[in-house]
């Protein structure tokens, strides 16, 4: 199949990265877009916008796959969130002979479930944090008990940092297992938990894949240790630091998780490295929004590659074609105050650097409204270098040169972290940020 | 056609080496503007052109506006602090939190907010027994709209 028109159903930079790429690749792009982001900047750029209603339209599949239909788009690219790894979009793609720019319907069931993604870890031959799932507060202090404090508590259905717990003794577990529970229910329509040990000093390390379902290779990995509440605020490639024959073990058991699953599409493994070890967290069957610093070191267009998946081509490149070179790293600018409370709102000025080893992600522009209803990441601000030291070089500048007015916004943050000698040394743990 | 990142690249390459500290360019379709500064080169663009809509038939309710509901005699009203998506119960299963007639005090939790992401609780403040819901259940309501009425005690 050859796309030649393609529906996005998402919206903020994603929606203008994806369009930007269909650009490229000479596919007209429509966008399907809810109310409040009519007028936005993929709107705007995108060859045709279809409008699909109110705010919570982006999670309805019935309605991206009618959008898909009224326009005639061949195939769906869900971006990163909404649907993207809901399994029920490339069900109903594929029985309205739409394309599906993602993995089969069961991947994206079997790394959905963290409990299910663990099994295929072990089956796999890949090491796992100790833990396991928890029916009832009784099966967890028992559990608990074998794994020791800290722990995590993990929703089953979760993911993107959404649905963790961190729980330091034995008297406060039982009620944030309850707590956790009514959440995990509430956000993922599934209560199920798992406990799992916490590893002290851990750094959040992510491999990106990519395979045609045949065969898997793997653009190196991404360092995302710089977390608030497991979001990611700070990323970059590659990570700081980290022992070569380490890091080449961890490459090797992402592409080995990703061969078990004869995974078609972009994927990311996630790993926490500790004590010169490392164990498997999850896959994100998707693009991530971190993947701009994985393509300043490649040099390979992640979109692009994931179009040609979907359009049914074996990968162009070999593992011996990606050459990884300098370095990059990612800074998330959201839309949220000192006390990182959310600040919706609509800009009056956005200024963004530009220059060499600069890319700025974002759809914000002057008059933007930045609605509250969806979540609040403004602008990536990438920068890359011949090696780390270049790169944060630039991002000090960088940073400096962003404005963004009407909205407040985490840059004041961002320059603190960006200023601290141990994040300037490289190599900090994900319990650095709440740390220091 | 909106100017590529690419494209301002290249623009940038052409000028950096020139007396030149400041580019404005605007067509119908974008606006860019490229500012020299101590650190660097600085843009601010904005894309133009009118989106070209394709209506989907969709059938539902509109946001819930805070002019759209004028004040009663005798009710307390409770306000969205901030915009967002307002939820009566805790998870889509579970009963609403409170229902018309129930008695509620001050902390009384009424309602959840969803505000990017975040919830915030909504509390009665004031005792007395919701009047009415202004807001249906994971609508959207804008900034100081009413989304629930209690006759206080």
């Amino acid at each position: 199949m050859t796309i030649r028109r393609l529906l996005i159903a998402n919206r903020g930079e994603i929606a203008v990265r994806i369009v930007r790429a269909c650009r490229g690749l000479g596919i007209e792009s429509i966008l399907a877009a809810a109310d409040p982001d009519l007028r936005s900047t993929a709107a705007r750029l995108a060859d045709r916008t279809v409008r699909i209603g109110a705010v919570r339209s982006y999670l309805d599949v019935e309605r991206i796959v009618a959008a898909a239909r009224l326009t005639g788009a061949e195939a769906i690219h869900p971006g990163y969130g909404f649907l993207a790894e809901n399994p029920a979009l490339p069900r109903a793609c594929e029985a309205a002979g739409i394309g599906f720019v993602g993995p089969t319907a069961e991947q994206l069931e079997a790394v959905g479930d963290k409990l299910r993604a663990r099994s295929h870890a072990l089956a796999a031959g890949l090491p796992v944090v100790p833990g396991g799932e928890v029916p009832d507060t009784a099966a967890g202090a028992a559990l608990a008990r074998e794994l020791g404090f800290p722990l995590l508590i993990k929703a089953v259905g979760g993911g993107g940092g959404r649905g963790m717990k961190r729980v330091d003794d034995s008297a406060a577990l039982e009620a944030a297992m309850a707590t956790a529970m009514a959440e995990a229910r509430g956000a993922f329509g599934d209560a199920r938990l798992y406990l799992e040990r916490y590893v002290l000093g851990g750094r959040h390390v992510e491999v990106q894949l990519l395979g045609d379902g045949e065969g898997v290779i793997h653009l190196g990995e991404r360092d995302c240790s710089v977390q608030r509440r497991y979001q990611k605020l700070v990323e970059e490639a590659p990570a700081p630091g980290l022992d070569p024959e380490l890091r080449a073990r961890i490459h090797e058991a992402a592409v080995r998780f990703g061969e078990h699953l004869g995974y078609r599409g972009a994927g990311t493994v996630e790993f926490l490295v500790a004590a010169g070890d490392f164990h498997f967290l999850e896959m994100n069957a998707r693009i991530q929004v971190e993947h701009p610093v994985t393509e300043a070191v490649t040099g390979i267009d992640l979109v692009e590659q994931q179009i040609a998946i979907a359009e049914g081509r074996p990968l162009a490149l070999t593992q011996e074609d990606v050459r990884l070179t300098g370095h990059a790293i990612e800074c998330r600018i959201n839309a949220e105050d000192d006390d990182f409370r959310p600040s919706p709102g609509t800009v009056r000025r956005a200024a963004f650097p530009v220059g060499p080893g600069i890319r700025v992600d974002t759809h914000l522009a002057r008059g933007a409204d930045v609605p509250p209803f969806y979540d609040s990441l403004l602008a990536k601000l990438i920068v890359s270098g011949a090696d780390r030291a270049e790169a944060l070089d630039r991002l000090d500048g960088a940073l400096a040169r962003c404005t963004v007015e009407g909205v407040a916004t985490n840059l004041a943050f961002h320059a603190r972290v960006v200023a601290h000698p141990e994040f300037r040394t490289g190599g900090v743990d994900t319990a650095w940020l709440s740390s220091s | 056609m909106d100017l590529s990142p690419e494209d301002v690249a290249e623009i940038l390459r052409a000028i950096d080496g020139a007396e030149v500290d400041e580019l404005r360019l605007e067509t119908a379709r974008f606006r860019l503007e490229l500012r020299r500064t101590g650190a660097g080169w600085v843009q601010e663009s904005e894309v133009l052109g009118e989106p070209e809509i394709v209506e989907l038939e969709v059938e539902e309710d509109g946001p819930a506006t805070a002019a759209g509901w004028a004040p009663v005699d005798g009710l307390h009203d409770v306000l969205a602090p901030l915009p967002g998506t307002f939820y009566r119960a805790t998870d889509p299963g579970a009963p609403p939190l409170v229902e018309v007639g129930d008695e509620v005090d001050e902390d009384t939790v009424v309602g959840l907010l969803e505000t990017m992401k975040l919830f915030n609780s909504v509390h009665a403040g004031v005792r007395g027994t919701v009047a009415e819901f202004c807001v249906a259940n994971a609508a959207t309501a804008e900034q100081g709209a009413v989304l629930v009425r209690v006759r206080p005690a």
